[in-house]
């Protein structure tokens, strides 16, 4: 059973951490924070969730906080965004590769400067080689749904690989919709209790974290590599028994009218949705135009990627953030790799659209597309600037 | 689907009004987006927020470039935001004032169709304080095919507390004080 809620999509994922029985969460309380913290912080303090809530100095100490809770076997939960990631990021990458499960709810919001504080993706594109699972949402359902999905996969034995979920700040956080939210027996059936492999316990003394010399650094991260790169399976199978559960089916890629398509929009997070209006549009003047959601980041998924734009001639990608002297945006450098084994790969054209919260409604991927397809060659541009 | 765009000042409760009226419609089995413009809050600094309303599935997730209706919940906005922005033809503007439809459409010179309510008077007597956000959704929903009267009340009894009475009254008023200039 499920009940049918109008809510906050911050506080319905606040919602889901409690409902996911989460022991830790550890915290930096203010900006850049969003309510999905401050609600837990409320559920923790009057009693309705048994956790440890730490509300650390800074990031930095929230990530570091996280690591040994998690290593001492708890179910793990932080919240951050923008600069907040910046300052974590250190730790970001010493969790992994001490194969930590935790979750991470991503609120993503662009890095300084100018000081912004609005939506765009360049805080995840940080990180991107921090050995984290990386999954967009487009909605607030999406984003409840996968705290359940997202402890599950990072817990497995197979995986113990900590899992962030990028949710676009203010575009969805600050957003009231309906959300339909899952009876306890329903999360309970879903995501058993947490049962670590190995964790810091007085009794039992290990070591987690140790040196690392020339001889054996580089065998660490082999390991490390083989692990993250075998975790697919155990994604597809955290979405598929979730489906079975729900009705409600996730995929490394989501499409779009891409039936016979010749023009194919790529996009991450919010932006699907608002696009698939656009594709409508097109499609009703007779475009053969397709969408595809790259839902999740990392493990890229390259097969279903190339799968899903098959028999198109044109691929035009949207990304939230530059990457300067690259090949455009991150997002489109890697559909650039995904192609490029191809005999005959499509045209990719990329877009940098909504920067710092710069609003994208459904008739700029109409002109984005047009434009894509009068100028040749392949290109990128910042689109929408005012001249 | 329908999109409504609430203009106030920070701290009167704009971005309120869009979230009961959204709770209200998705208590409806509707469905329903609200969300404030997004940036730092200030207090007494002109805001606006939106909400739509649907009987499908919303997508679009931009700001309302061409709402249906606008909700005008502070009378000094009227000078100095052009609330008008994109309303589309057929559209109406209701707003919080004194004075008559007759005598804003002359000010103003609006085009579409308006509608009035002294939202800040019935606010001083039924709650004691300015604050229109209620009593304002009285003056929507008594112009607008929105929703039943009735599904608001729930939501404003959820969010008001022992102040919810008050608020239902003002918001009772407004529905039947409300005057439309066709």
């Amino acid at each position: 059973m499920a009940t049918r809620v109008g809510i906050e999509v911050s506080i319905a994922a606040a919602e889901a951490v409690k409902q996911a029985n989460t022991d830790v969460i550890a915290a930096y309380p203010i900006t850049p924070q969003t309510h999905i913290v401050e609600h837990l912080s409320e559920l923790v303090n009057n009693g309705e969730l048994d956790a440890e809530f730490v509300p650390v100095e800074s990031e930095h100490s929230a990530m570091s906080v996280c690591s040994g809770s998690s290593a001492a076997g708890a179910r793990t939960f932080t919240c951050t965004s923008s600069q907040g990631l910046a300052l974590m990021s250190e730790i970001v990458y010493a969790v992994s590769s001490l194969r930590l499960p935790m979750l991470m709810i991503l609120a993503n919001r662009s890095l300084n400067s100018p000081l912004s504080i609005w939506n765009d993706h360049s805080d995840v594109m940080s990180i991107r080689d921090c050995g984290w699972i990386q999954v967009f949402v487009e909605n607030g359902q999406e984003v409840y749904d996968h705290v359940f999905i997202g402890y599950r996969v990072a817990e497995d034995r197979n995986v113990l690989t900590p899992f962030i979920i990028n949710l676009d700040g203010f575009v969805l956080t600050h957003v009231i919709e309906p959300i339909e939210m899952l009876d306890q027996e329903m999360v309970d059936r879903y995501l058993p209790p947490y049962q670590p492999l190995y964790r810091l316990h007085p009794n039992q003394p290990v070591s987690i974290g140790c040196f690392g010399p020339p001889v054996l650094f580089t065998e660490t991260k082999r390991a490390q590599d083989e692990a993250f790169n075998s975790t697919m399976p155990h994604i597809l199978k955290g979405w598929q028994e979730f489906g079975d559960l729900t009705g409600r089916y996730y995929h490394p890629v989501e499409t779009y009218k891409t039936e016979e398509a010749k023009v194919i929009v790529v996009t991450q997070g919010s932006l699907g949705e608002t696009a698939s209006i656009a594709i409508d549009t097109l499609r009703g003047e007779g475009e053969p135009v397709g969408l595809v959601s790259i839902r999740l980041w990392r493990p890229f998924p390259f097969e279903e990627f190339r799968e899903a734009v098959k028999g198109a001639e044109l691929v035009v990608v949207m990304d939230r953030a530059i990457s300067y002297g690259g090949p455009g945006g991150p997002l489109a450098g890697e559909i650039r790799a995904a192609l490029y084994s191809q005999e005959v790969h499509p045209r990719v054209v990329n877009f940098i659209i909504g920067l710092g919260g710069r609003d994208v409604a459904p008739d700029d991927f109409v002109q984005m597309v047009q434009q894509a397809k009068a100028r040749p060659g392949e290109w990128y541009e910042i689109y929408g600037v005012r001249e | 689907m329908i999109e409504i765009r609430f203009h106030g000042r920070g701290g009167q409760g704009a971005v309120t009004s869009a979230e009961l009226l959204a709770l209200a419609a998705i208590k409806e089995g509707k469905y329903a987006q609200a969300f404030p413009s997004f940036g730092p809050e200030r207090r007494g600094a002109p805001v606006v927020a939106f909400c739509r309303i649907s009987d499908e599935k919303i997508k679009v997730r931009s700001v309302i470039y061409q709402p249906d209706i606008v909700l005008v919940l502070d009378p000094s906005i009227l000078r100095l935001v052009d609330v008008g922005n994109g309303l589309k033809a057929d559209g109406i503007l209701i707003t919080n004032t004194r004075f008559s439809p007759e005598e804003i459409k002359n000010e103003l010179g609006i085009q579409t169709r308006l509608a009035t309510v002294d939202a800040t008077g019935i606010a001083r007597q039924e709650l004691g304080i300015p604050i229109t956000n209620t009593t304002m959704l009285g003056a929507l929903l008594s112009v607008a095919d929105l929703m039943d009267k009735e599904s608001l009340i729930e939501p404003l009894n959820e969010r008001f507390g022992r102040l919810a009475a008050r608020n239902i009254k003002a918001f009772e008023r407004a529905y039947n004080e409300t005057k439309i200039l066709e």
